[in-house]
């Protein structure tokens, strides 16, 4: 199969914070249109990894190339339109409505996101067109990260990234939102960048899962031969855990029936 | 007596004078601060400089700051030139506007550093730049935090404005200063009730604001700040209207005999048709510069100070001398016009009750270098560390029993119930007569002379008309007439006057 033009290129990147090096030179392509999962324990660098993408982390050495340009040399404004960005914290602005959230991109690049357009935004995060002028102090957790995301799209990104997307919700909300995202990656033909530090989210979610150990990338695999065993001892580590959880559930499972 | 609510309508001047120079001072702090308060948050370094400043500005007591900012304008001038102003609304606004800076600082300092970091990074994420993100996100979610700021600043400022008076800016200080010393409780109580009648109205519309800003309430917030812009044009326009001509500035230092001088100097010059103007209460140490730089134009002065503070002499050449050195320097060196001596002096003595100092035989200090060492003698808290009292000590070789440190008010009642034979007195005070005091002559001259003189500015030094209306004054006013003015003020019976009602009766005691 014939590798596609990458999107985004990690060039020998090392980011260091003091005496701290948090990524220890990390290279790799990721293809347009990949959803691809950065999986790793905390501490592993894979947020910061991701961060130089949208250069709120600027490398010590080497460069990340977006669409073949170095983004240290694009406008940071100008390149964070370009990419959407959701992460843990979420970070709406309590003072704006929700639809002034979604609309904020576009806004600071001088376009005015019409009703309707908003309305569409909130439908694709399966909200009621409603929820556009509610304050985000009024929403749950979870309807507040469907903002998040509604917000990340509403620029119409070539790249989504996000950093723990799904931490903080509640594991209903979580397994719901995932796929809701998966799907919007399909349907808009985004290329989508996720860093989890759970493996099972990231075998369902994506189509190539890297994984971070201390500052470097381990393993680059599909999430099928990573459960075949491909990967190495970190992966397969991270690996076994969902899988020893299913094993457990299945036996206590069978375990019932055998009672009954 | 007036009461407060006679006096309350009077004070529309004072009240508009102290809301222009509070809100300048307010909002010349928040031009300073709010800056430093973005730059503070994205340097740790300027955030600790600023914040140990504006903390350091603020353990210095109002007064002294205020103080501190004559000096300093005064050597300015060399840089910018003598039409430097040094006293009045700069020194006010430059003192006043310091003491701001701090609650408005630190507030808009913690309201950034209290930022949520998700809402930072997301207004990153979303690809503002530093000025949309300050525009956007940290001004607006910072506002009802740094609008705290400003109410408590507000309040500082209006209640510390009131100390302005001292340095010669009009402001709701000068009927507390004027009747502190005069003991007229009802005008100390206008100028309070006036005060913080407007710290509270300025807190409770810039609450509005606040929980305006707090709640997204535009309402709120443009009502709060319409009514209080208001108030600051009405303040404008009030003083506005008063003539911008410079009139004849007339000062005195905080106490009776000072308020009752400057309203007869007043009403002389009033008589000749020139329009005059008071500085009430300026502190001691200022106003000899102030007439030196024409800041203001007349004051009473006593040689004894002058020649100790500005000459720095510490020899006694009698009377005459003291006063011919005085006036000689005062044209040479500062270009001031001594006019005259007005006739009294205002020199420290020693004073005993009249029974008392006739049962012990006891006329001059001289007579008393036997009895002091069964005598206590009573003076007022610096009295013991003066230059006087070191010169009579030695000049006489007094050693008294007892030494003892009373407040001024209470020195006269010490002697009265005995608890002091001697007290260190004024001589121009009203309770020397109304007490039936003796004043012990003091025949080896140790003490200096502190006759009073009238002192004209540079700017008017050669006025013929301001000298013609003057000129009366000069060896008019003899120590009894001014005692009687002064009791007049000082007294708290019934018969209790106003400086303007002793000063016509000075006039009318000095032949005038």
């Amino acid at each position: 199969m014939e590798t596609p033009a990458p999107l985004l290129r990690f060039d020998g990147v090392i980011c260091r914070f003091g005496e701290v090096t948090a990524v220890g030179g990390v290279s790799c392509d990721i293809a347009a249109g990949s959803f691809v999962a950065l999986v790793g324990a905390s501490g592993s660098g894979k947020s910061t990894l991701l961060k130089t993408v949208n250069t709120l982390v600027h490398p010590s050495e080497g460069r990340v190339l977006f669409g073949g340009e170095d983004v240290s040399t694009l406008e940071p404004a100008r390149l964070r339109r370009r990419v959407g960005y959701v992460f843990q914290g979420i970070g709406l602005f309590p003072h704006f409505s929700v639809a002034e959230n979604i609309a904020i991109g576009p806004r600071l690049a001088g376009e005015k996101l019409p009703p309707e357009r908003i309305a569409e935004l909130l439908a694709l995060v399966e909200l009621d067109p409603a929820f556009a002028k509610r304050m985000p102090d009024a929403l749950s957790g979870g309807q507040r990260q469907r903002v998040g995301v509604a917000r990340a799209l509403a620029g119409g990104p070539e790249l989504l990234i996000m950093d723990e997307p799904f931490g903080a919700l509640d594991p209903v909300t979580r397994d719901a939102l995932g796929r809701k995202v998966r799907e919007l990656h399909e349907r808009l033909g985004l290329t989508t960048v996720m860093v989890t530090h759970d493996m099972a989210e990231a075998l369902l979610l994506a189509d190539r899962v890297l994984v971070m150990d201390k500052g470097a990338l381990v393993a680059d695999e599909t999430p099928r031969a990573l459960l075949a065993g491909a990967g190495g001892t970190v992966a397969q580590r991270l690996v076994s855990v969902p899988r020893e959880q299913a094993e457990r559930l299945a036996a206590m499972e069978g375990s019932g029936e055998a009672q009954r | 007596m007036a009461t407060i609510w006679d006096i309350l309508p009077g004070l529309g001047d004072k009240l508009a004078a102290h809301v222009v120079l509070s809100a300048s001072a307010i909002g010349l702090a928040m031009l300073i601060a709010l800056p430093m308060a973005v730059w503070a948050s994205r340097s740790a370094v300027v955030s600790r400089v600023a914040l140990s400043l504006a903390s350091l500005v603020q353990t210095i007591p109002a007064l002294a700051l205020l103080a501190l900012f004559f000096p300093l304008l005064l050597s300015l001038r060399a840089v910018f030139g003598d039409g430097l102003p040094t006293l009045g609304f700069l020194p006010a606004l430059m003192a006043l506007t310091l003491y701001a800076l701090l609650p408005i600082l630190r507030n808009a300092v913690t309201a950034q550093a209290n930022l949520d970091e998700g809402v930072l990074e997301a207004a990153d994420g979303v690809g503002m730049t530093k000025w949309q993100k300050l525009v956007l996100v940290e001004a607006p979610l910072s506002a009802p935090f740094i609008m705290a700021g400003i109410r408590t600043a507000s309040v500082w400022t209006i209640g510390a404005a009131t100390l302005a008076t001292t340095i010669g800016q009009p402001s709701l200080g000068d009927p507390i200063f004027a009747g502190l010393q005069t003991q007229n409780w009802a005008l100390v109580l206008a100028g309070c009730f006036a005060s913080a009648g407007l710290a509270l109205a300025a807190d409770n519309l810039l609450w509005v604001i606040e929980v305006g800003l707090a709640k997204r309430s535009r309402a709120m917030t443009f009502g709060g700040m319409a009514v209080v812009a208001a108030g600051i044009l009405a303040a404008l326009w009030a003083q506005g209207t008063g003539s911008e001509e410079r009139r004849i500035i007339i000062a005195s230092k905080p106490f009776s005999e000072q308020y009752i001088l400057a309203q007869l100097i007043g009403a002389r010059l009033e008589a000749a048709g020139y329009a005059v103007e008071y500085r009430d209460g300026l502190g001691s140490a200022v106003v000899h510069s102030a007439v030196a730089s024409s800041s203001i134009d007349i004051a009473v002065d006593y040689t004894g100070t002058i020649w100790t503070n500005y000459l720095k002499r510490t020899d006694n050449p009698g009377r005459e001398a003291m006063y011919q050195t005085i006036r000689d320097w005062e044209a040479r060196e500062n270009g001031v016009k001594v006019l005259g001596r007005l006739g009294f002096e205002n020199a420290y003595a020693f004073a005993m009750r009249g029974d008392r100092a006739r049962a012990l035989g006891i006329t001059s200090l001289g007579d008393l270098v036997g009895k002091a060492p069964q005598l206590t003698v009573g003076g007022d808290p610096e009295f013991f560390e003066r230059p006087e009292w070191i010169a009579v000590r030695d000049a006489y070789g007094l050693r008294f029993g007892k030494s003892r440190n009373f407040a001024p008010t209470f020195m006269y009642n010490a002697l009265q119930s005995g608890e002091a034979d001697v007290i260190s007195a004024y001589t121009s005070d009203g309770r020397i007569a109304a007490d039936k005091l003796v004043v012990l002559a003091d025949p080896e001259g140790a003490l200096p002379s502190y006759d009073a003189i009238l002192m004209l500015s540079p700017r008017i030094a050669a006025d013929k008309g301001v000298i013609a209306a003057l000129q009366p004054l000069i060896g008019a006013i003899s120590v009894e007439a001014m005692r009687e003015a002064n009791l007049a003020v000082d007294r708290e019976d019934a018969k209790k006057q106003t400086p303007m009602q002793a000063a016509e009766g000075l006039a009318k005691a000095a032949g005038l």
